[in-house]
């Protein structure tokens, strides 16, 4: 609540975890310190959700941001990655439940992609947040973890891993 | 984060210095093989395939487990290395995202408290 003085003294941030849940399945899960009607409310309003979608360190500019929230409705995020390119995700919403659940498919690897899940669950004020992101086979799965598309941040960590080990 | 020994580093090295290991990597990233696959894939002996797949297993690039008569070839534990990374990776874009979706929610959560101070006359 108070203006922070300095930028390193930002108040401690609630941790993300990820794990790899099975062979087809990848978790995300986090708290907010709030309730759950308003995280809901970030995640299915345009405006907001392409506020904090795009994190400033991804450096990837979001030029369009396109959401039908509703069972069979679609979304639509299309990305500028350089002055002639751009690059679109989307895909449509399975279940739409005030406050409780979201489920959405992603398409635009083609038909068979990921399955993505978020619940909203509510505890005293504060809600849990977990996302699941749900591959066809294993090999999907291993191929994203594989793949060079959409995580520019990702791959720079690989590069750099990649390159330790062919430095030695 | 992850640490390398540079024992393992030059086994790691002599092991991708070969084509043909290359290429057994190469294939057991699109599935697990048996030694006998791999063998008529790359065109060569049985025996010659053991030696290939030996010295990827101890670069720990490769392992093989025994089932039946079969000796089955996976991606060995450095895949796992690779995925830990790609997961830690994941998880800063999460965060990161997450971070400013706290900034977001901190915002409606004060319009909120105004609004509400508003309807209460």
């Amino acid at each position: 609540m108070d203006a922070n003085v300095k930028g390193e003294s930002t108040p401690m941030k609630n941790p993300t975890t990820v794990e790899r849940k099975s062979e087809r399945e990848v978790v995300v899960t986090r708290t907010f310190d709030c309730p759950a009607r308003l995280v809901f409310q970030a995640w299915t309003t345009a405006e907001l959700f392409r506020r904090w979608w795009v994190p400033k360190s991804a450096g990837l500019n979001l030029i369009s941001c396109e959401m039908d929230v509703r069972v069979g409705g679609g979304y639509r995020l299309v990305f500028r990655i350089d002055a002639s390119n751009t690059m679109a995700f989307f895909g449509k919403y399975l279940d739409v439940t005030p406050h409780s659940r979201l489920v959405w498919t992603n398409e635009e690897g083609g038909e068979g992609g990921p399955i993505t899940t978020v619940t909203f669950e509510e505890k005293e004020g504060k809600t849990l947040l977990v996302m699941s992101e749900l591959h066809p086979s294993k090999e999907a799965l291993d191929a994203s973890i594989g793949s060079t598309d959409g995580m520019g941040e990702t791959f720079d960590q690989l590069d750099e891993l990649l390159v330790t080990l062919g430095a030695a | 984060m992850v640490q390398y020994d540079s024992a393992r580093l030059d086994a790691s090295f002599a092991a991708i210095s070969d084509a043909t290991r290359r290429g057994v990597l190469a294939q057991l990233g699109r599935g697990d093989a048996s030694i006998s696959d791999l063998a008529e894939k790359f065109h060569m002996t049985v025996t010659g395939m053991k030696k290939h797949v030996g010295v990827l297993e101890n670069a720990g690039l490769v392992t093989t487990e025994k089932i039946g008569r079969v000796r089955t070839c996976r991606l060995g534990p450095r895949r796992l290395e690779e995925e830990m990374a790609w997961l830690e990776a994941y998880r800063q874009l999460w965060a990161a995202r997450f971070d400013e979706l706290d900034d977001v929610l901190e915002e409606l959560k004060r319009k909120e408290t105004a609004d509400g101070r508003k309807r209460e006359r």
